[in-house]
């Protein structure tokens, strides 16, 4: 009688559970599978719509039927948009300026940090806290003043200007993230290097630098898709007479698209856009999981 | 061990620290003395006392932009979190062993993809997306008989046009960023709770929420800074620099507009003083309202 009550409490306990594991997820991953889906769908939609109709004609274009294959295949328009709309000197403007900005960014950031991180002298939390201050406040506002220190400098509409600039604001966030990276690492290998006569300067290139891997590429990432993606410095400072040669990619397809409003070669704007794209989509398929990692690095404890 | 220790320091932080004291503290700190002078962006300037600041109090498009800072600043957050959430919640469901949801992992690379483009980028693409004819590709997947939407045109409509892409472009980080932070929760808690029984919309806001408290304040305070400054997207997509008739007119447009179009660079730097204050209180009072004893996992 006993075993005969406890066997069947035991059976429906069991029968309880496997029911209400089935219950609790099998509805779920229908709701799942549709919302991912059509998610999935509205972030590559304009994606794909965009590519699609690089290869139309303006007839194409406004017929309609954004997602129809174009009639033909025809690379054109790339290379129209590459050479005529300047789209190619835009790229190289802009793998310039970032190349250059952002590896100064990560050598003078993790200079001040180590030192902000790792010794002990007057005006040390000080100097942190300025750095750190200029993440509160937006790049926008304080526009007015700035354009005038770099007029004022003769930096107006030159890249070294830009890269300075692209520098100094840079160097919050990177300091910011590379003292609470340089704190963690451990003081024994530094110590063990000191006692065997290695000089300051040698400690850091030699011992730090390489112990901080990790958190350098990961703000390194975190610097090359910021500036890259600048928009309103580049428009602040790019401007005067001939500074049309001097723009950054963001720049050169901004003004195509108001350009394209009164000449209609929207082909072309779809064909640049297309070229503005692909290289990401090719550079996140390779380094996708440092990517992720990289960017969300500096969110989260 | 002392022997050149300053040289060193002095030697590593002189240059960043000049760059950063020139371009970035000498900015704001003429920003305030600029506020006061009648600059016009180019040549000298006279002091005007608080004339500009007066000027900005009787700008209605000051208090019009101001409005859709306000909006963009609650909206743009609430809106991307929840939706973040709830697909890093389906994404994550099914549990870390199980591997998540099936396809998770394309999920996940999909969603992500935006943020790696500039909103300058982004902003073209969907001025087009939202183009006012069949052009457009919303309206050109319309039936034909439909009256073609304005959307950017239209008054009513064209501020919701640019949250929209704030929103499309922010949800995917937000969603990886909260599968880490759901990643890091013990599994053992969720199978505890799952024996007592709880249902999945329980397992969501009595563990995975308050678990998740400290990321959400960080995600709040980056989409907070995202949607103040909404510049590219309303600079390349609304009709005349935040219009039509100033319905997607915003502060830092407002900012750009008088220190490089209308020469008002004084002017221009009052509105920078204003927001500074403004942010502050906004920064002060995030932290505050957000405050909570954090959750030990």
């Amino acid at each position: 009688m006993t075993d005969v009550a406890t066997t069947r409490a035991a059976a429906t306990k069991k029968s309880a559970r496997t029911t209400g594991k089935q219950r609790r997820i099998n509805p779920l991953n229908g709701v799942a599978h549709v919302s991912l889906f059509l998610w999935a769908l509205a972030t590559a939609g304009p994606l794909i719509w965009v590519v699609l109709a690089s290869f139309k004609n303006n007839t194409e274009i406004f017929l309609g039927k954004p997602f129809a294959l174009p009639e033909s295949f025809s690379f054109k328009t790339y290379a129209d948009a590459w050479s005529e709309a300047h789209i190619g000197q835009y790229f190289l403007n802009s793998v310039f300026v970032v190349a250059v900005s952002t590896a100064g960014t990560m050598l003078l950031g993790s200079m001040a940090a180590y030192v902000l991180a790792r010794y002990k002298f007057p005006g040390n939390r000080a100097i942190y806290y300025l750095f750190v201050s200029g993440l509160a406040f937006p790049t926008f506002m304080a526009l007015a003043p700035l354009f005038g220190i770099v007029q004022s400098l003769g930096l107006l509409n030159t890249f070294t200007g830009l890269i300075l600039v692209y520098i100094a604001y840079s160097l919050s966030f990177t300091v910011f993230f590379l003292v609470a990276f340089f704190k963690t690492l451990p003081h024994e290998i530094d110590e063990a290097a000191l006692v065997d006569g290695a000089g300051h300067l040698r400690r850091f290139f030699q011992i730090m630098m390489p112990m901080a891997k990790s958190g350098l590429i990961s703000i390194t990432i975190f610097n090359i898709v910021g500036q890259w993606n600048q928009y309103l410095l580049p428009v602040v400072i790019m401007q005067g007479a001939g500074a049309d040669s001097k723009w950054v990619l963001t720049q050169g397809i901004a003004n195509i698209s108001t350009s394209a409003g009164y000449h209609a070669e929207w082909s072309t704007l779809f064909a640049a856009l297309t070229l503005s794209i692909l290289p990401m989509i090719v550079v996140y398929a390779i380094f996708q999981r440092q990517i992720q990692a990289g960017l969300t690095a500096g969110a989260v404890k | 061990m002392r022997h050149g220790k300053y040289p060193f320091i002095i030697g590593f932080l002189v240059v960043p620290l000049a760059l950063y004291l020139v371009f970035v503290v000498g900015a704001y700190v003429q920003m305030f003395q600029l506020s006061l002078t009648d600059w016009s962006g180019y040549g000298g300037f006279t002091y005007i006392g608080l004339e500009n600041f007066q000027k900005l109090w009787d700008d209605p498009v000051f208090w019009i932009a101001l409005r859709h800072n306000v909006y963009l600043l609650i909206a743009m957050p609430i809106i991307t979190i929840a939706m973040a959430l709830f697909f890093a919640f389906l994404l994550n469901s099914g549990g870390r062993k199980a591997g998540g949801v099936w396809g998770s992992k394309v999920y996940r690379v999909i969603f992500f993809f935006p943020q790696l483009l500039a909103l300058a980028i982004v902003a073209v693409i969907f001025g087009r997306v939202f183009g006012s004819d069949k052009s457009g590709m919303i309206n050109g997947l319309l039936p034909e008989s439909w009256t073609p939407w304005l959307f950017l045109a239209d008054e009513q409509w064209a501020l919701t046009c640019i949250l929209v892409v704030l929103v499309w472009q922010a949800v995917g980080f937000y969603v990886v960023l909260f599968s880490a932070g759901m990643g890091s929760i013990a599994e053992e808690i969720y199978e505890a709770a799952a024996l007592d029984g709880a249902t999945k919309v329980t397992l969501f806001f009595k563990i995975t929420l308050p678990l998740l408290w400290d990321t959400l304040q960080v995600a709040w305070v980056y989409l907070g800074i995202a949607a103040f400054d909404a510049f590219a997207l309303v600079n390349i997509m609304s009709v005349n620099h935040g219009g039509p008739d100033n319905s997607t007119q915003v502060l830092s447009m407002q900012i750009y507009l008088n220190a490089f179009q209308n020469s008002q660079a004084g002017y221009a730097s009052a509105l920078g003083v204003v927001l500074f204050f403004l942010t502050l209180t906004f920064a002060a009072l995030t932290l505050r309202v957000t405050r909570r004893d954090a959750v030990q996992a």
